[in-house]
């Protein structure tokens, strides 16, 4: 079931030009490709907006999948035939005309046998149903994982995901990175799923179904990605205000390009003297009592890890692109792209914006 | 028309009954008449109009909420407002609209087809009714009085499973949770003490010779939903008790940061929510049961079977509400238990609907407006049933929980189901209650107009499911392949408002220039249709004696009565 | 059948949050196993018995005077009960809003005083009205009623004692 015939769709965002998205997309590709010459391979950058459960692209999704076909082959062939009845019922016994109201139709009232018969059937049905139910149940929670699968804890906070690859020691947002799998080479990738605040729920159709994420309990579940791209998903779980936009984006990149990604990730913030007042308005404007910086003063834990925010492509959760538009309109009142987001208006000046903007710039 | 009760029925021209009350003159005198009714008809369509009027809110709200993701970035509502609007339409649907529903039709056919004079506890009654009513009105007061956010009041905007911990001072430091727990208490207590009183009249004030076993089949169904409300509301009230606690004295029942669980407030939940379900469905198959019957000439196909398969449903409705929680995280073992017992509760759902269609094999069908509302209600009630399957099927479920598959799923049992039936209920039971027809083309009209709609909104949502679209966002953006649909299902929407609006035509129409009924216009066989439209205060004029299951056939026919074959 | 399913929620919650309080007290340090108000209040369920007993005698007498023990021993109980809450409050700091075990006692213990105090009410209204010579004969079955109630809520004590003070303190 590899089919990639959705590439053509792409997520716009507000008040960009959502034609040319596509365009853009293959743009910053192309560019990516050339800044990182060495690297045979890019990320790719195809978009995969429109989930479809049933074209899965992952290992669970599949088994799911496979499933939920035989269930609706089931549940379709009853639809016919009971439906069937009904509507031959319908036609064959209605009321012709007013001889009919002559005299009244035989009276039955049942009959031990037909009832007897047509309870055994759905009684057959709902067994087998129950035993492929469990044996799926037993595949998907209780697989093995290979030594080479990766790691990954997703928090869930009111409105974005922190994410967490103990392995690497690396800390980022909203935006997953996981290496993809093959029939040859398998990595799959576990997630722990934890919450800090109230119940989140995280899924991506394609890649598995959802799992809630629970203050005080440590839910998992595992994907297994065989196909690139990137893989967006929503919270499923009403969460607050926005709960709407508490998007998720699964990126899966080849292992090398995986590995690429952890070690840009692991690199520290270049310290660049141009953007000193940037760093200092930052700082001094407590931006850092929420967010963190790695190698400065600013350790917050509240709001999402900044170290690496340049190499990211969204913005608040995948509320909007990444440019320096949404970035102005999101320091100068946060409120304005994600009404209802727990950060607050900050009242900057349009030149501690700028100055921070320039900063946030140099957080590759 | 083969039999004599039916003749006042081409009597046209005849006044009309004064509307109950209208007697004493004034408005005022009207008033004071309702308000210390202690009638059981009376208060039946006090609750069914208490019913209505909270649906024309919670219509409104449902409306603007598809308004608002008929298209991607759509700023209608904002997400404050939107959160307050899924949430007051559910409560209100369910709480404020079925569930009065259920009592109001309860309460008036309930002491009709037992041939009981009243309730049994005829003060109580009006107790439940005002303690219903009052709980529904300081709910939607919190859209006036709560100050709120931007001042657009404190209604509840925790949707109406109202997790825990979202619903804590921590994440919802307004009133509106204050609103929603204690609104609900209120009402949970008419509710209760309502159900006892219907339990109560079936046990005790059945007419000579109606044996639990000649009960009609709405009778049956009502008592088992009784019982439902009554053993399964409590842990709602607990919960909301513990809420109250939590929200107003400091206690620590779903604190996280005290240890406390998130996953117990599921649990309380669902062990109520489950079993609403089948509170709210079960009144629905009973009036299917009456209404098949009737209008395809034929009694019920396999009555005891019905009573067992009812029955078995309420206890199998017990142990079955983890399903709601697939994705919380639970166990393999639980999982597979609790999509065993959810497949389970397929069997006699399923043997309800061979019975309704044996019972119209080799009848002769009517086509009147109840028999069309059942005919559309069997088919969609199937196809709910067939989609609840799908998410009984745990790994299935995975995909598909908290995603509009089941929005699509459950509003085809709520509306598909339930309402359609009680569309049903009221065609059929409207001449008795007032007296005159509900006009038939504009029955006609209101059928296939709310019909059309309630497809067109509904089965777009199964597709969005399937696309990944889950429930309760308040906006999406464009390029998920969710606008056609979206837009599809909005368009519905409307559409059933048109139909509703019709209904609601209908109903006042008829009051005043619908044709008269007479006693029995459908030449049915229940003990209701004995006396006169609309009944008078004592109902019968002597309390009837029953042999059999079908009293009225044995009265038209006594060349072959039922009783012979009982 | 709905006040059993009310109190087994609670049953529930207090089950399940045993042993997971964060912070003290913890129930094996503060909480005494209540002796006095379980004899207290079963006795009651005994005398009520015995009034009823008396009543069907015809004894109005004897019919007063058991009734009225059966409240004074259901009143003991519930001054049983302040008298411990005041020590857990005022010594112990443990309210509803301390923990988890604060929480779910309270509302607990707390949900089956108030039943015990809507009996008391009851049971004071039959006496007075029987004491003004009010009682018929064919009020017996409201008198019944009430002792099942008073047996209801001595039984739903065993429960909480079970819960609360046996499984709760291991």
């Amino acid at each position: 079931m590899l089919n990639h015939q959705y590439t053509r769709f792409s997520l716009a965002t507000r008040g960009s030009g959502r034609g040319w998205l596509l365009l853009g997309f293959t743009v910053v590709a192309f560019i990516g490709f050339l800044s990182s010459a060495p690297v045979a391979r890019a990320q790719d950058s195809t978009i995969r907006a429109v989930q479809n459960i049933f074209d899965p692209l992952s290992a669970p999704a599949e088994t799911l999948y496979s499933i939920s076909l035989l269930v609706m082959a089931v549940c379709a062939g009853i639809f016919l035939i009971v439906g069937g009845l009904l509507t031959y019922a319908i036609i064959r016994y209605r009321r012709r005309g007013p001889e009919d109201d002559r005299e009244e139709p035989p009276q039955v009232y049942g009959s031990a046998a037909i009832e007897l018969a047509w309870t055994v059937p759905p009684i057959l049905i709902v067994v087998m149903l129950v035993l492929v139910t469990a044996r799926t149940i037993g595949e998907i929670q209780h697989h093995k994982m290979p030594d080479a699968a990766e790691e990954i804890r997703v928090i869930g906070h009111r409105y974005w995901w922190e994410i967490r690859y103990p392995k690497h020691d690396v800390v980022t947002a909203n935006e997953i990175h996981v290496p993809l799998s093959s029939r040859q080479n398998r990595v799959p990738t576990e997630m722990v799923l934890e919450s800090a605040d109230v119940i989140h729920g995280f899924w991506v159709p394609q890649l598995n179904g959802k799992t809630m994420l629970v203050p005080n309990y440590r839910n998992t579940m595992w994907i297994e990605p065989y196909a690139t791209g990137i893989y967006l998903g929503n919270c499923t779980v009403l969460c607050g205000q926005q709960h709407a936009n508490m998007l998720i984006r699964v990126i899966v990149d080849p292992p090398d390009v995986y590995q690429k990604w952890l070690d840009s990730q692991k690199a520290k913030p270049v310290n660049d003297p141009q953007t000193a007042e940037g760093q200092r308005q930052f700082i001094s404007n407590s931006c850092g009592t929420c967010h963190r910086v790695e190698d400065s003063q600013a350790t917050g834990v509240f709001g999402p890890d900044l170290s690496h925010f340049a190499s990211r492509a969204t913005l608040g959760s995948g509320v909007a692109k990444n440019d320096d538009t949404n970035l102005r309109s999101w320091l100068h009142d946060p409120q304005v792209l994600k009404p209802g987001c727990l950060m607050p208006n900050m009242q900057l000046s349009d030149r501690q914006v700028d100055a921070i903007l320039a900063y946030l710039r140099t957080l590759k | 028309m083969a039999n004599p009760t039916s003749s006042l029925k081409e009597v046209g021209t005849e006044l009309a009954p004064a509307p109950p009350g209208r007697e004493h003159g004034t408005l005022t005198a009207w008033i004071q008449d309702l308000i210390f009714t202690v009638d059981h008809k009376k208060l039946g369509l006090m609750y069914v109009g208490m019913a209505w009027l909270f649906f024309i809110p919670a219509g409104i709200l449902a409306s603007l909420i598809r308004t608002q993701i008929a298209v991607p970035n759509n700023h209608v509502l904002g997400p404050e407002a939107f959160n307050q609007a899924i949430t007051m339409h559910g409560t209100a649907m369910i709480f404020f609209f079925a569930m009065p529903m259920v009592f109001g039709l309860a309460n008036y056919i309930v002491p009709l087809q037992i041939g009981a004079r009243d309730m049994a506890f005829p003060r109580l009654n009006a107790f439940s009714f005002w303690t219903t009513f009052f709980g529904a009105c300081f709910l939607f007061l919190s859209y006036i009085f709560g100050p709120g956010l931007y001042g657009m009041g404190a209604a509840p905007d925790a949707s109406w499973f109202a997790l825990a911990p979202l619903t804590s001072k921590a994440f919802s430091p307004g009133n509106n949770i204050d609103f929603w727990s204690l609104g609900l208490l209120i009402s949970g207590v008419g509710s209760v003490t309502g159900a006892v009183n219907v339990m109560v009249t079936i046990f005790c004030y059945r007419c000579k010779g109606l044996t639990l076993y000649r009960m009609p089949l709405f009778t049956w169904m009502v008592l088992v939903t009784m019982f439902l409300v009554v053993m399964f509301l409590p842990p709602l009230s607990a919960a909301q008790i513990m809420l109250v606690l939590e929200r107003f004295f400091g206690a620590k029942f779903f604190e996280a940061q005290a240890g406390g669980s998130a996953v117990l407030w599921q649990h309380f939940f669902w062990i109520f929510g489950h079993p609403e379900v089948y509170i709210l469905v079960l009144p629905a198959f009973g009036v299917i049961s009456e209404v098949v019957p009737v209008f395809s000439r034929k009694p019920i196909f396999g009555y005891p079977m019905m009573v067992a398969a009812s029955v078995m449903i309420g206890f199998i409705s017990a142990g079955v509400w983890a399903h709601h929680m697939f994705t919380i995280g639970m166990d393999s073992f639980s999982v597979t238990f609790f999509a065993f017992a959810t497949l389970v509760i397929s069997i006699p759902t399923g043997i309800k609907i061979f019975n309704w269609l044996a019972t119209m094999f080799g009848g002769k069908i009517r086509m009147e407006i109840p028999m069309l509302f059942c005919i559309a209600f069997l088919f969609q009630f199937l196809i709910a049933g067939l989609t609840g399957v799908m998410l009984g099927v745990a790994p299935f479920d995975w995909q598909l929980n908290d995603s509009y598959f089941v929005i699509a799923h459950f509003h085809y049992v709520i509306v598909g189901g339930i309402v359609f039936a009680v569309f049903a209920g009221f065609y059929y039971w409207y001449p008795k209650a007032v007296g005159r027809m509900l006009d038939h083309r504009l029955g006609l009209w209101h059928f296939w107009i709310f019909t059309a709609g309630f497809h067109l909104t509904f089965d777009p949502q199964h597709f969005l499911g399937f696309l990944g679209m889950p429930r309760r966002i308040y906006t999406y953006q464009e390029g998920r392949g969710w606008e056609f649909l979206n837009m599809l299902s909005t368009i519905g929407a409307f559409l059933q408002g048109v139909g509703a609006i019709i209904f609601i035509i209908n109903m006042i129409y008829a009051a005043r220039k619908g044709k008269i009924a007479g006693d029995d216009p459908w030449d049915a066989w229940t003990l209701e249709w004995i006396t006169s439209s609309p009944p008078p205060e004592y109902n019968f004029e002597q309390l009837p004696e029953v042999r059999s299951r079908r009293p009225l056939w044995d009265l038209k026919h006594p060349e072959d009565p039922d009783w012979r074959f009982e | 059948m709905t006040e059993s399913a009310l109190f087994t929620i609670f049953v529930v919650a207090y089950l399940f949050y045993i042993g997971k309080s964060l912070n003290p007290p913890y129930p094996r340090e503060v909480l005494e196993f209540p002796w006095l108000g379980s004899f207290f209040l079963f006795s009651s369920s005994a005398t009520v018995v015995v009034a009823e007993h008396r009543l069907k005698k015809g004894e109005r007498g004897g019919f007063h005077l058991w009734w009225g023990i059966t409240m004074a021993l259901g009143a003991a109980f519930l001054i049983y009960t302040a008298t411990e809450w005041y020590h857990l409050i005022y010594h112990d700091g443990l309210t509803l809003s301390t923990n988890l075990f604060g929480s779910t006692f309270y509302s607990l213990v707390g949900l089956h005083a108030s039943h015990v105090l809507v009996g008391l009410v009851l049971l004071g209204i039959i006496l007075v009205a029987s004491l003004t010579g009010n009682i018929k004969d064919r009020h017996h079955e409201h008198i019944e009623m009430i002792s099942w109630y008073w047996h209801f809520v001595d039984g739903i004590w065993a429960v909480v004692v079970t819960v609360v003070y046996i499984i709760g303190m291991q």
